[in-house]
């Protein structure tokens, strides 16, 4: 099994080479990841039906590394998006790129990226860990700036290098910590060392939020999302924030597994940062113009959904709750995969878009679903997975978190319930919020008429574009139809993280299953119910009469597509209502006089973190280093005094 | 999962579907006493939704697919909540662990569907209330979700069956005050998730100040009446979840209790009346805090229940 997955990655490097030095090299390059995906997803299903473990090792003569690689249960779970999305988006960035100019380098590095994650999943040294991590921070971070023509992606690429980075710092200095405890740099001597709970134990729970979770993007170190993927290419935007954005949460996973306990301050702590990113990220995206931008603070509300269900297990877990432990985090672990499929598949629309209406904003959008039908459906089901809407798959994962909650809540003492309740209603909130962003951008983008010439002359997008974005839009259904058996995989996941034995959690899966088949079966109601409504419909009407005409607009007998309302209108309550949180900049120019001739009204909502927090940390450090300008002046033989200088003082102290 | 204890499940079920516009009738006949008028009659809603299902249809030329979907949606999202709502203190149809969560996504599905169908006539005032039922909503949401946390809390059950079979007349002597809290932030949540005022008027059918009935401007003939039927369903099952709290007394035998339970609802409608007869629509700007308050509400009734 290792040998299917080492020559995967071996694909995946050989044929990226390929890229750098062909003209045809991207096909080449593209070919290689669909096999290598389909070769990489063999084992990572046979660790996941089997609940086996994989492993790999050969010695590397780096200090403290080993190439140590294993598939378990927990790593295929994450290596399945990367093998299951990067071909799909990888089919659809060949089509996509075409028609941008080429971009045969930046294949290269997509594969890199894909090969990095791979090898990140599996790695079972700190060492190895890190380096495929720094790997896959610099390949993404070419793919961003693939564009690099536009100072839009230039200054997005720098920011997306200076957050990585920073993140990380922490993770280094987590890893250098647990190393320097267990005294080894293997994940196995990890979890034997048996990290307790204490101060020290609280210091590595804390750099590993921080550190995972600058990748992930936790509020308020989210801020390189919303500046990446509008900038990189939507095919990238998908993997980053389909597949890559989730190792962060696969660090943060990786880690919990090394602790015995778990405090109760801990999932409090999670639950917070999963509430706040969850709340923040969904009014963000609300207040957004751009289409890509929206999907963007869409992927930290989901991270959100996502931490809150990590929580909530965490929650259990340190409680010895073990039902909410364990659903807690199948809920959790199941928005990644789910989010991996539906925030691709928006991307891949929106990119669609895009391309063929020529613009991201989505005031001058409109009227697509007639003009682009296939991306227009896909884009639907996508909308209504990702807004938590029966009967598709972001429901699903959803439903578990609540049912998790609720069952803590029925159980708990007074702090826990505090705490859970507190999730609850911000997943409701959540979710309020997201269905009234994602009919907005549906309804704005796709219905109603054109807002702009190039909406309306847009035609619908190649096959090799829109054929992923089918396949992600029956993986949205796929996954929940038959989500009472997906749970089962989680049975070789759990026990890793919540301390319990594989027959009890399986027990309490088939507990939550059972409630997944009465979702199923109401599921199953509204779509036969849909069915005979809508023969009911064809009979009423037929013989009857139906004519086709202008929409009622009160008599009004010239409605133009500029009467309609926008996306700014329809966003306008929402963000009135959370000004203190958006600061939603207005410039209006108001109608004046008896016979107005000129009004506007521009919104822009910049991201407060960024304005409020980071700018000014930033210059602040700026200013405090360029008191130090001094020693850089330009003057080599100084510069050599230095050096001689720094050598003498560490002689010094070596002899001392 | 599928409890069918007798076909009383299935009649109880008929029920429901049989006389849920009723509600509407009794609703309009008790503002008509306010106002000294003589009103429409009882069965009004029952001869408009006749009506509208032997008219044709004239349908906007900008509109797709979309705009057909979302009342057939919609109609078999709050069917489909009748099924998972048990009623006169019996299970439901279809019950489970978690089922009020499918209940509030069965919610959100009809909204999606009905909002976008009202986008995809490009009118601007099927926008405008299109935007303001989201909104009002997502607030509506977190409500509805609390109050069940305090439901789930005091009985110990996840499914709304169990729930509300064991609210009895001693869980109102432990808890009186939280579940006065709790029926105050359902009912503020009914009228929001309903229409009614003081959230929206359901009479101004051409105004600024509308939300629900201006995002079917559009819609005409079976759509119309599928829409009516589905806004009738809505009040009930929602109406359901009150009613099942207040009359905590369950007879074993099952006539009786239907007939509790009926009067129940009828009751509801005519409170829902009083409601409509002595206050007026408030303004857009403090209908959210009016929601955030039934978010308050619901919390409050939790802590006084972990504080006892």
């Amino acid at each position: 099994m290792m040998t299917l997955f080492l020559s995967s990655v071996a694909l995946l490097l050989a044929t990226g080479l390929a890229a750098l030095f062909s003209r045809k090299g991207s096909l080449v390059a593209v070919g290689g990841c669909v096999i290598a995906g389909i070769l990489g997803l063999i084992p990572v299903l046979a660790s996941l039906f089997a609940s086996a473990a994989f492993t790999f090792r050969i010695g590397w003569d780096v200090p403290f590394g080993a190439f140590s690689l294993e598939i378990d249960p927990l790593s295929a779970f994450f290596l399945l998006p990367v093998f299951l999305l990067s071909p799909m988006a990888a089919l659809y960035g060949q089509a996509y790129l075409k028609s941008q100019g080429g971009h045969v380098k930046s294949w290269f590095f997509w594969n890199s990226l894909v090969a990095s994650m791979a090898v990140l999943v599996a790695a079972r040294n700190a060492v190895l860990f890190l380096v495929a991590w720094e790997i896959m921070s610099l390949c993404s971070f070419f793919l961003v700036v693939c564009e690099h023509r536009h100072a839009e992606s230039r200054r997005a690429g720098w920011i997306y290098l200076v957050s990585t980075h920073l993140g990380t710092a922490f993770i280094v200095a987590l890893f250098f910590l647990l190393g320097n405890s267990a005294h080894s740099f293997d994940f196995s001597e990890f979890i034997q060392a048996g990290i307790v709970s204490s101060p020290a134990a609280t210091l590595l729970f804390f750099l590993s939020v921080v550190g995972f979770g600058t990748k992930a993007g936790f509020v308020p170190f989210h801020v390189w999302l919303p500046e990446a993927h509008p900038a990189a290419p939507s095919h990238v935007s998908a993997l980053m924030s389909g597949v890559m954005i989730k190792m962060g949460i696969y660090g943060l996973v990786r880690t919990l597994t090394f602790f015995n306990t778990y405090p109760f301050s801990w999932a409090a702590v999670l639950i917070a940062v999963g509430a706040l990113s969850g709340i923040l990220g969904v009014l963000f995206a609300i207040a957004q113009h751009d289409v890509k931008r929206l999907l963007a603070y869409h992927s930290v509300e989901n991270i959100g959904i996502i931490t809150l269900g990590l929580g909530i297990g965490l929650l259990g877990t340190s409680l010895q709750l073990p039902f909410v432990a364990v659903i807690g985090f199948a809920g959790g672990l199941l928005h990644v995969l789910n989010h991996a499929v539906f925030k691709s598949l928006l991307f891949l629309g929106a990119g669609a878009v895009a391309l063929r209406a020529g613009t991201r904003d989505m005031d001058h959008l409109g009227g697509l679903l007639k003009r682009m039908p296939r991306t227009g459906v896909t884009f639907f089901i996508g909308a209504a997975a990702i807004a938590g809407i029966p009967p598709l798959n972001g429901f699903v994962s959803e439903l578990l978190i609540f049912y998790a909650g609720f069952d803590s809540i029925v159980q708990g003492s007074a702090p826990v319930v505090a705490a859970t309740v507190a999730a609850v209603a911000a997943l409701g909130l959540i979710g309020g919020l997201a269905v009234a962003c994602f009919t907005k951008v549906f309804g704005i983008v796709f219905l109603g008429e054109p807002r702009s010439p190039q909406a309306e002359q847009a035609q619908e997008a190649d096959v090799l574009m829109t054929g992923p974005m089918l396949v992600l839009a029956s993986l949205c259904g796929v996954i929940a139809v038959t989500s009472p058996l997906i749970l089962g995989v989680f049975k070789g996941i759990l026990p890793g993280l919540t301390h319990l034995s594989a027959a009890a959690c399986s027990f309490r899966l088939d507990r939550a299953a059972h409630t997944l088949e009465g979702f199923l079966v109401a599921a199953g109601a509204v779509v036969v119910m849909t069915a005979v409504l809508f023969w009911a419909r064809r009979c009423l009407l037929t013989g009857r009469p139906q004519t086709v005409v202008a929409t009622w607009d009160c008599g009004y007998v010239k409605p133009s597509a500029r009467m309609q309302y926008t996306s700014s209108s329809f966003a306008q309550p929402l963000v009135d209502l959370f000004a203190p949180v958006l600061r939603t900049h207005k410039h209006l120019e108001a109608p004046a006089g008896h016979f107005p001739s000129i009004a506007s009204v521009r919104t822009h909502t910049a991201d407060v973190f960024r304005r409020l927090l980071f700018d000014p940390l930033f210059a602040a450090v700026q200013r405090a280093l360029i008191a130090g300008h001094f020693l850089q002046h330009g003057r080599v033989h100084l510069y050599v005094l230095y050096i001689a200088l720094t050598l003498l003082i560490l002689f010094a102290v070596k002899l001392q | 999962m599928i409890r069918l204890t007798t076909q009383m499940a299935l009649l109880r079920l008929a029920a429901a579907l049989v006389l849920a516009p009723l509600l509407f009738g009794v609703i309009t006949r008790t503002q008509a006493l306010f106002a000294g008028r003589k009103g429409q009659p009882l069965l009004q809603m029952y001869f408009d939704i006749a009506k509208l299902m032997r008219k044709g249809a004239a349908i906007s030329r900008t509109t797709t697919w979309v705009f057909r979907l979302g009342p057939i949606v919609g109609l078999a999202c709050v069917a489909t909540g009748c099924l998972l709502t048990p009623f006169a203190g019996f299970p439901a149809l279809i019950s489970f662990p978690g089922d009020f969560v499918v209940l509030a996504a069965l919610l959100a599905l009809m909204r999606f569907v009905t909002v976008s169908a009202a986008l995809d006539t490009g009118s601007s005032f099927e926008g405008m209330g299109a935007s303001r039922e989201v909104q009002f909503s997502a607030l509506a949401e977190p409500a509805l979700l609390v109050s069940f946390a305090v439901l789930a809390r005091q009985t110990g059950a996840l499914s709304m069956s169990d729930m509300f079979a064991q609210v009895s007349v001693i869980f109102w002597h432990q808890a009186a005050p939280s579940f006065i809290l709790v029926l105050a932030a359902l009912f503020i949540v009914f009228l929001a998730e309903n229409a009614r005022i003081p959230f929206d008027d359901p009479n101004t059918h051409l105004e600024l100040t509308m939300v629900h009935e201006v995002m079917v401007l559009d819609h005409g003939g079976p759509d119309l009446g599928f829409i009516l039927y589905g806004s009738a369903l809505k009040m009930w099952v929602l109406g359901a979840l009150i009613v099942n709290i207040v009359i905590p007394i369950h007879e074993a035998s099952t006539w009786p209790d239907i007939f509790l339970f009926i009067m129940g609802m009828l009751l509801l409608a005519v409170a829902v009346g009083v409601v409509e007869s002595v206050m007026a629509r408030l303004r857009l700007l403090h209908v959210p805090q009016l929601l955030v308050g039934a978010v308050g509400l619901a919390i409050l009734a939790l802590m006084l229940m972990l504080g006892a």
